[in-house]
């Protein structure tokens, strides 16, 4: 079960959309949403870890917690995520909340 | 150069974290591209005047139904996650629809260029249910007269005879893509109207004088003046999509939206009917040959060593526009809009905005136009119908 909210929200899960694809590159990761047809630059490797890890997590904030990522950078990420969420490559996961 | 047929894929979201660098690591090329042109076949019903890849009749040594089989298997290994493919008219293939279909299922995306002339109502219908294929209709004016003027008597009935069909089945999105001339970028506001209308995506191109447009650059090129209007409208209407192939228009200004930069070798290829590999659809020019995907090793070992694709990847040189202001914005232009109207590689832009293109042409005879698979002798206005 999963929504598509209209803003980002940290203080709930998130994943990959299922028919989100990720190849790695030397700056991160091209992404491909088979679903919408659109194509993404995850323009960091903390980036990609960070977006693999999302499913394990009750909240992407939780999700930070974990992540070897300089607190001072997390802004920059989080506006990352929700550009990720806002062409469909995350989606709210609500199986675990 | 241009990405495919584009420099930027029209669907790339540029998500906001590192933003600096990844210009860089572009042109210094990835392992695979992100996406790459595939001319199925150089049959056409039509001869348009500006055929990027002069094509008409079919070359008998076109890939088999089985190497285009292969061909898309290394493409999924490599994850090169869709291909753009072309022609020709792709769908006079017969195994068109198969390939279509083994492509989706080994996880590669399609979008493919058609003038229309293969969708009827039940293919349509088809389409729409797919989200794994996307569907590109060219046309070339907003009405039947600019567009047969250049893509042949009757071409205009057939692409919007497609559109309608594709409509009615409630196919969202498709995408209406125009190479903008000298007579058609006056119709812009009427293309985004059509494109309103069927529920479809603008697709604005730059037309090159590559193929049969080395003969037809000189008529249908756009006018300095045309160049300012065409690049404000860009400004006014960021949905429409270019494939970024008018970044050198950004010296103008404000940059347009995108990568700013050619992709050849680096991030885009063509594999043409016969499994030649091009730096970029632009290019279908022996100087620019990179391989064959029928050689050992592959489609994979032309795009990562081949010596040409190679040299792409290393710096280039600024050349004659390293002194000017704006070779930051326009990156010196098309790679192959300067080949071939003669113009050094490491010279300006033919239509270039500051004027220096006109300059540098004056004094060079033009590159040849390369392999022609035209049925019959092709001029501006005179074109069989479909």
């Amino acid at each position: 079960m999963s929504t598509e909210p209209l803003t980002f929200d940290s203080a709930v899960a998130y994943r990959l959309h299922e028919r989100v694809a990720l190849r790695p590159e030397p700056f991160g990761a091209l992404a491909y949403h088979y679903g919408n047809r659109r194509l993404n630059f995850l323009r960091a490797p903390e980036l990609v870890s960070l977006v693999e890890s999302l499913e394990a997590y009750d909240s992407v904030r939780a999700a930070f917690d974990d992540a070897n990522i300089d607190p001072h950078r997390w802004p920059s990420f989080e506006k990352a995520l929700a550009s990720l969420a806002a062409s469909g490559f995350l989606v709210a996961d609500d199986t675990e909340s | 150069m241009t990405l495919i047929d584009e420099p930027r894929p029209d669907n790339l979201v540029l998500s906001p974290v590192k933003t600096s660098g990844l210009g860089d690591q572009m042109k210094a090329g990835l392992d695979a591209p992100i996406c790459l042109t595939w001319e199925l076949t150089y049959a056409c019903n039509l001869q348009c005047v500006h055929c990027l890849s002069s094509s008409g009749r079919r070359d008998p040594r076109e890939l088999t139904t089985g190497e285009c089989e292969a061909v898309i298997d290394e493409l999924q290994r490599m994850q090169v996650f869709y291909v753009n493919i072309g022609g020709g008219e792709p769908t006079i293939r017969k195994d068109f629809w198969h390939l279509v279909g083994y492509a989706v299922d080994h996880g590669v995306g399609v979008k493919f260029s058609t003038n229309g002339s293969g969708i009827d109502a039940g293919v349509a219908e088809r389409l729409a249910q797919s989200d794994y294929v996307d569907v590109q209709i060219s046309i070339d004016g907003a009405d039947a007269q600019t567009n047969d003027h250049v893509r042949g008597e009757g071409s205009f009935a057939t692409a919007v005879r497609a559109m309608e069909h594709l409509h009615a089945a409630g196919f969202e999105g498709f995408k209406i893509s125009v190479v903008m001339t000298r007579h058609n970028i006056p119709q812009v506001d009427e293309f985004k109207a059509m494109a309103d209308h069927y529920g479809a995506q603008l697709r604005l191109t730059r037309f090159r004088p590559s193929g049969r447009g080395t003969e037809s650059w000189d008529e249908l090129h756009p006018t300095d003046q045309q160049q300012r209007d065409l690049y404000h409208w860009l400004i006014d209407h960021p949905d429409v999509l270019t494939g970024d192939s008018f970044f050198h228009l950004s010296a103008l200004g404000e940059a347009l939206p995108g990568l700013n930069l050619c992709g050849a070798g680096r991030v885009v290829c063509l594999i043409d009917p016969l499994g030649d590999v091009y730096a970029c659809p632009f290019v279908l020019h022996d100087e620019f040959l990179a391989g064959n995907v029928r050689d050992e090793g592959g489609f994979e070992k032309v795009w990562q060593q081949s010596d040409l694709f190679i040299g792409l990847r290393e710096p280039q040189s600024a050349g004659a526009c390293a002194s000017c202001g704006h070779f930051d914005a326009c990156q010196g232009g098309c790679m192959a809009a300067k080949f071939f109207t003669g113009i050094p590689l490491d010279g300006p832009d033919p239509e270039c905005v500051l004027g220096h293109g006109e300059t540098a042409m004056d004094s060079v005879a033009r590159a040849s136009a390369g392999k022609d698979h035209s049925r019959t002798a092709v001029a501006i206005g005179r074109k069989p119908g479909i």
